[in-house]
């Protein structure tokens, strides 16, 4: 079963208290930020904890990416030769921008991975758009390589290069959502919207997940480990529609063993589209098709 | 490695540590200070990875100072390689 990456938990990578317990909170993904949560001048303390709280923490069923610094700073190489070699899930890529760019990353990672025998399939990429030039070169980015997995938004920077104001409803960044989620999706892979800053405004975060979700993102960051257990309940189908994809995942599996590809259930046609969604619809409830 | 200036990693945040290093003069030795909120249980194991540490990079004579919040030892081990490396000026990718 694919694994879901409903939440990403962003985690300043200088913090021990909250890199050595990032396992616990129950997010599907965690993020140990070497980037913007790390002061300029601890960037090298942060690689060094970062590198060995990785070699010695159990992070439970989380997935762990680790975010790096642009290779345009003096700390982003230094960064890759301390973790790469370590192999975390993902690399998350900031500001990512070009595919030029994203092949001078490869090119560095596959370099060290050599260096180390390590295999070129593992470790995968997630581009952070978070420009506008990003945005116009998404598609492009997120079809660039089998590596990169994942097309996240940054809001925050997004907002900055474009000179707008944040605002509770994202009206500014709307575009470039849906033009990251058609990008990921045309490619097959996930879309993780951005983070909902105001982690007391739990209802606002709600809503935003929400939308998130209508629109097509795979999952959304989270700054706070109270975000986490929201997110997860909006993406979580409901009974019904899991009632639902199971009797109609049930009766394709008799219907494809009599040779049957189109069928109805309650009177109403069930193809291939209505199986996909049916199937997605179990993947998120953790219902394995296999069992069924 | 020598340690050739002052340096220090660390914070006093909980589930940290601060380590200060000074160079000493040659021949002077490992002049080592712990102070720590759970000594009593863990002060020697503390002590032990200080010692590895300075084994690890052949260092023979440093005032180190540790203040510990409670650390785990991979952030011991963390902060004081990041103070020794500092103390040899020998980081990279940092301001």
């Amino acid at each position: 079963m694919k694994k879901k990456r409903r939440t990403m938990l962003y985690i300043p990578g200088n913090n021990p208290a909250m890199l050595q317990q990032g396992g616990v909170y129950g997010a599907d993904s965690i993020l140990l930020d070497l980037e913007d949560a790390v002061a300029l001048n601890q960037k090298d303390a942060a690689r060094i904890l970062v590198r060995n709280i990785l070699q010695s923490t159990n992070f439970y069923d989380s997935e762990v990416c680790v975010r790096v610094n642009h290779l345009d700073t003096p700390f982003g190489l230094e960064d890759l030769n301390e973790i790469v070699p370590l192999q975390p899930d993902a690399i998350r890529f900031p500001k990512t921008e070009t595919v030029e760019e994203l092949a001078k990353l490869i090119k560095i990672i596959e370099a060290i991975e050599d260096k180390h025998n390590l295999p070129h399939d593992k470790m995968t990429i997630h581009a952070m758009i978070e420009t506008a030039l990003g945005v116009q070169n998404v598609f492009e980015i997120a079809k660039f390589s089998k590596r990169v997995d994942a097309i996240t938004i940054g809001g925050q920077d997004l907002t900055a290069d474009m000179n707008i104001i944040s605002t509770k409803d994202g009206s500014g960044i709307d575009l470039a959502r849906k033009m990251i989620i058609m990008a990921a999706k045309a490619n097959k892979i996930d879309a993780i919207d951005t983070v909902f800053v105001d982690v007391n405004d739990e209802e606002g975060l709600r809503k935003e997940t929400e939308y998130g979700k209508q629109i097509g993102f795979t999952g959304k960051a989270v700054i706070n480990p109270r975000q986490i257990d929201i997110i997860h309940d909006v993406y979580m189908p409901t009974e019904e529609e899991i009632r639902k994809a199971y009797r109609i995942m049930k009766e394709f599996k008799k219907n494809k063993k009599a040779g049957i590809g189109v069928f109805a259930i309650d009177g109403k046609m069930v193809d291939a589209p209505v199986m996909t969604r049916a199937a997605h619809v179990l993947e998120l409830a953790n219902i394995d098709f296999d069992s069924i | 490695m020598k340690i050739i200036k002052k340096a220090q990693s660390g914070s006093f945040e909980s589930s940290d540590i601060i380590v200060l290093i000074e160079p000493v003069a040659k021949d002077k030795g490992r002049h080592i200070e712990i102070d720590s909120t759970v000594m009593l249980e863990y002060g020697e194991s503390i002590e032990k990875l200080i010692l590895q540490k300075l084994d690890d990079y052949d260092i023979s004579d440093i005032h180190l100072i540790v203040k510990d919040k409670g650390a785990l030892e991979p952030t011991i081990n963390a902060r004081l390689e990041t103070a020794i490396i500092r103390a040899s000026n020998l980081q990279k990718g940092t301001l």
